[in-house]
């Protein structure tokens, strides 16, 4: 299948870039294309014009910064993001994440700010990044503006950012406790997805607060609040029957769509079972590095 | 309008430059204007892995891959890993242990193992399973495709023999 006919840019700055999207109307940004040129393909997007973003240097960067936070350029490929070793001993989990996004074909070009500009439901990063408190930093004509990952899905496949505002990086503070994920999947999009992050302190095996978060349900990821309270200064050691506790309220509190991945009592179901691996996973490593 | 633009790349080795229309996708350059057959299209979604090529020795889906994209790069198809005689290593390896049937999917495959081998001469049996788990058969079952890619795995050969 062919897209209809585009014209094609490959500015060298962010600036031209929006510029370049900001005066028409009619372009978007490009990357790796994975999402996008299979929409354009199936003529659900069409656009007169591309932008490529691949030509401006510094938006494949990786660092751990001196305010201790991490930040992810936003087109670092999945691949990239996988092998890197500020994430790899950072947020491991997140590494893994990106090695078993979609397929190897899809990690090589793919990226995260595609990924998560795209909006899709039924995607890994977006519910991890929102159980690690990321920003996502956008850039537009008149200035940048930061917004969080909970914040940055408006609905199915429509996210908050302005067509001229490019996602220029990532940004989440580093994790000080286990950080872990689950899904369940058919085919190569997860059916239902689970992410927490636990707070600690060095030296303490209590948990200062903890973020969960359950996406692929509806149209944004979700917190499991009564979760998150019930983890709140808990020792390790607790953290099995505090769940069990609230586990049936807090799920009773998602908004979950029938869709092709299952029905809704099914995945209800299985984001309860996804939270306890994650928990059985987390304390494992909570202990090991305490 | 048609917007074309100048590209230049590698093709198995070979400079090709020529212009292209910005939304030609490179599987359709590289079985139509040039010529390769080899390279199947089936799922057209990135998918199936049957149009794996390979972008400076990475996989990647040129069904959905424009052929912009490869300006200064370099691609290699299942043309550029078979010698001009006879099979590669990894080719005789699907033959010896029946790694194929209809064959549709094999050329994909091929080019898969190949970059597998290369960024990882030695990949545990759960590194081939994860690494190949997005090329797809309906015929094999993937058994005899998991046993010519592990006899690889296990023979010590140089690493540029792949």
């Amino acid at each position: 299948m062919l897209t209809s006919p585009f014209t094609f840019e490959k500015p060298t700055t962010i600036a031209d870039a929006i510029e370049a999207v900001g005066d028409s109307g009619e372009s978007m940004f490009y990357s790796g294309g994975t999402e996008l040129l299979l929409a354009m393909k199936m003529r659900v997007i069409h656009t007169e014009r591309l932008v490529d973003i691949k030509g401006i240097p510094g938006l494949d960067r990786i660092v751990l910064t001196d305010a201790n936070e991490i930040e992810i350029g936003s087109r670092c490929t999945h691949k990239r993001i996988a092998a890197d070793p500020v994430i790899r001993e950072h947020a491991p989990a997140l590494s893994t994440l990106c090695d078993n996004v979609a397929n190897v074909r899809v990690r090589s070009v793919g990226t995260i700010g595609g990924n998560l500009c795209f909006g899709e439901p039924h995607a890994d990063p977006p519910t991890m990044l929102a159980a690690l408190n990321a920003r996502l930093v956008l850039q537009g004509q008149t200035g940048v503006r930061f917004v969080h990952a909970d914040e940055f899905i408006r609905s199915e496949l429509e996210t908050v950012r302005e067509p001229d505002e490019l996602l220029t990086m990532i940004v989440f503070p580093r994790p000080t406790g286990p950080v872990t994920y689950r899904r369940f999947k058919h085919g190569e999009r997860p059916s239902v997805n689970v992410a927490m992050a636990w707070s600690m302190e060095a030296t303490s095996s209590t948990i200062k607060t903890a973020r969960v978060r359950v996406g692929a349900l509806g149209s944004r990821p979700q917190p499991l609040k009564a979760v998150e309270d019930a983890l709140k200064g808990r020792s390790i050691a607790d953290v099995r029957p505090a769940i069990e506790a609230v586990l049936a309220e807090a799920l009773d509190e998602l908004d979950i769509n029938d869709d092709r991945h299952g029905g809704a009592d099914y995945k209800r179901h299985l984001a309860g079972v996804l939270l306890l691996r994650n928990a059985e996973e987390a304390m494992t490593r909570g202990k090991r590095s305490r | 309008m048609t917007h074309m633009l100048p590209i230049s790349f590698s093709l198995n080795g070979q400079t090709v430059s020529m212009e292209v229309a910005a939304h030609t996708l490179l599987i359709d350059l590289v079985r139509g204007r040039l010529g390769l057959k080899g390279t199947k299209r089936s799922c057209d979604m990135e998918v199936c892995g049957a149009c794996t090529m390979l972008l400076d020795g990475d996989p990647i889906s040129s069904c959905t891959t424009l052929a912009v994209d490869v300006d200064q790069r370099e691609v290699t198809t299942i043309e550029g890993v078979t010698p001009p005689d006879g099979l590669s290593r990894v080719q005789k390896a699907f033959v010896l242990h029946g790694g194929l049937q209809c064959g549709f999917c094999t050329p994909g495959f091929i080019m898969a193992v190949t970059a597998l081998l290369k960024a990882n001469p030695h990949p545990t049996d759960d590194e081939i399973r994860h690494y190949l788990h997005g090329n797809l058969c309906r015929c094999t079952g993937y058994v005899k495709i998991f046993e010519a890619v592990k006899s690889l795995a296990i023979e010590h050969v140089s690493e540029d023999a792949a």
